[in-house]
């Protein structure tokens, strides 16, 4: 390649053209990444206060502040990952560890791909229709619509962790005596740890970023509640609000501002992601 | 003992059996609810008239309910994305896989996570911002909330599925192929394009179709860009996606308006299911090679 070795002039041609795309496309893709981060943090951290992230909206004072959403965004996070979890890990314990038809684990493995596919609308719709059609447009029913949506990412990174278990654990167990369900509690469960926090980390992240499923089961309102009440009552997340402030009512400067929270909270939970990686892999090298 | 233990082992079965089956129960739940709720306006309309009409009026005093013009918006709009955004994630993923020194690769790595991590409502919000008044000032056309605009959003959008997927199916193509192709005399580019692509073909369709799914599924950063009114596609007018003529109107619809909304979701819903289809087929054939 530092030789350029006697090629007929149709191949060079070829080299440097596809060099040269390959070149400019890589730039065009960092360059873009680059420009929307750097200018959704310009526009965005002038209008960051501490009154910004900690007050409520009055129409009284003019006052924008977004505090409620915060906390919408946290107590949904905490809702659907309380409901999740065990739901996504149970199921990938099912599929490793005690399914025996074939049929059956296909038919799972299907429907969580299936699941993984759909768009965000669609379970925006029917979390409308199932959830807070019958427990009303709550935090509640927003959550549950995310608990299926993050479903097959519980399961799939559970699942992975499960398969680098070793055999020769589980066949350890059984051979000193444990039934089936204390294998499964004393030595499955504790090994497949990482993958949950793999899984909960990429639910976060996605939860975070998720609007078109929250739009129509959690609502808009910016109320200031407490974690009960306030899974009762309906709530906007931050990115709800961004939509909100945005689209509805033209108030740039605020959705700028939260632009730039949900940035820096998206770039940390992609190096929280990463990390957690990089430690369980060496930990399983060792 | 030894039957109280049996008795819990079972328990403990059954329990776990039943939560897998949750995730059955909720593709069948979607899939029903969006059948059930979907078909009366179909039914009520006609399928003839819903799918192929060229109109949609639904607030208007003798209303109608024709969804051609969002299911070509979406389809252009999908197609304009993949032509857009393929061929730019597609080079970035050969030189990423085989080119980049490390440095970059880990670079650009985290920067596709970074842009795969952004929320859709913030590409809709810059993209409002900054691409609709380009828009308008590059084309002078009156509104920069265009079809052009949602197809540059969407391309962005599925770039980092398209180059993650790609990288993974390029470095998993054996070495030897690639050392084979060198020392028969052709250069590393030859070799990647000529051997590594054709190696990793369906990892890379696959992506493409990882593409096309999230582009049509897209709401939010379309409903910021595109203009929301139910034209027909043409690249500077306004347009109306199958997933924002849902979103637009479902907060203040009532009746056969709401009803043909929930019609709309079941005809993107069976896009989808097409579409994961055509994804299983790919994913297998790429564990199959």
């Amino acid at each position: 390649m530092k030789n350029p070795r006697k090629i007929s002039n149709s191949r060079r041609r070829f080299l440097w053209t596809v060099r040269g795309g390959m070149y400019f496309a890589t730039a065009l893709t960092g360059l873009l990444t680059l420009f929307i981060v750097a200018y959704v943090l310009i526009q965005g951290i002038p209008n960051l206060s501490w009154e910004f992230v900690s007050t409520k909206p009055s129409y009284l004072s003019g006052n924008i502040g977004i505090l409620p959403d915060i906390l919408n965004t946290l107590y949904i996070v905490i809702i659907t990952l309380l409901i999740v979890i065990p739901l996504g890990v149970c199921a990938a314990v099912y599929l490793t560890e005690y399914a025996t038809n074939k049929r059956l684990v296909s038919a799972i493995e299907y429907a969580a791909e299936a699941l993984s596919g759909i768009p965000s609308i669609i379970y925006g719709l029917v979390g409308m229709l199932m959830f807070a059609g019958t427990i009303g447009t709550s935090l509640l029913a927003g959550g549950l619509t995310l608990v299926i949506m993050n479903l097959p990412t519980i399961l799939r990174n559970t699942q992975e962790s499960l398969k680098t278990v070793p055999q020769s654990y589980r066949e350890g167990a059984f051979g000193l005596g444990a039934g089936k369900w204390r294998v499964v509690r004393t030595v499955v469960l504790p090994g497949c740890i990482d993958g949950v926090i793999t899984g909960c980390i990429l639910s976060v992240g996605r939860i975070l970023g998720e609007s078109a499923a929250l739009l129509f089961t959690a609502g808009f309102a910016h109320a200031l509640n407490g974690f009960v009440k306030g899974l009762g009552s309906a709530g906007a997340t931050l990115t709800v609000a961004l939509y909100v402030y945005a689209k509805e009512q033209g108030e740039f400067g605020v959705a700028f501002g939260i632009a730039a929270i949900l940035l820096v909270l998206a770039f940390g939970i992609n190096l929280s992601a990463s990390a957690v990686t990089k430690y369980y892999q060496k930990k399983n090298a060792m | 003992m030894k039957t109280k233990e049996n008795y819990l082992e079972r328990l403990v079965h059954g329990v776990f059996l039943l939560l897998g089956l949750v995730t059955v129960a909720c593709v069948l739940l979607i899939t029903v609810y969006l059948v059930v709720s979907g078909i009366p306006a179909i039914r009520e309309i006609g399928i003839v008239k819903f799918l192929f009409g060229a109109e949609w009026a639904s607030t208007a005093a003798e209303p109608k309910y024709g969804i051609l013009p969002f299911i070509l918006t979406s389809v252009y709009g999908t197609a304009g994305a993949i032509l857009l955004g393929v061929p730019i994630g597609f080079l970035t993923a050969i030189y990423l896989a085989k080119m980049a020194p490390k440095s970059v690769k880990e670079i650009m790595g985290q920067a596709v996570s970074m842009l795969a991590g952004i929320p859709s409502v913030v590409y809709g919000l810059v993209g409002m911002m900054v691409l609709v008044p380009g828009i308008r000032k590059l084309f002078h056309v009156p509104d920069g909330a265009s079809l052009l605009a949602a197809i540059v959003v969407l391309a962005i959008m599925i770039l980092p599925s398209i180059i993650k997927m790609s990288v993974t199916a390029l470095e998993a193509v054996p070495k030897e192929y690639e050392d084979a192709s060198l020392a028969l005399g052709a250069t590393p580019e030859e070799t990647w394009f000529r051997v590594s692509v054709p190696a990793a073909k369906s990892g890379i369709a696959a992506a493409v179709v990882l593409g096309v799914g999230r582009a049509i599924g897209e709401a939010m950063a379309v409903m910021m860009v595109a203009g929301n009114a139910a034209n027909m596609p043409s690249l500077f007018q306004s347009v109306r996606f199958l997933t924002t003529a849902v979103a637009s109107e479902m907060s203040y619809s009532s009746g056969l308006q709401r009803q043909a909304l929930f019609s709309i979701a079941l005809v993107l819903f069976l896009f989808i299911m097409l579409i994961n289809a055509v994804l299983n087929f790919f994913l297998k054939g790429e564990k199959r090679s």
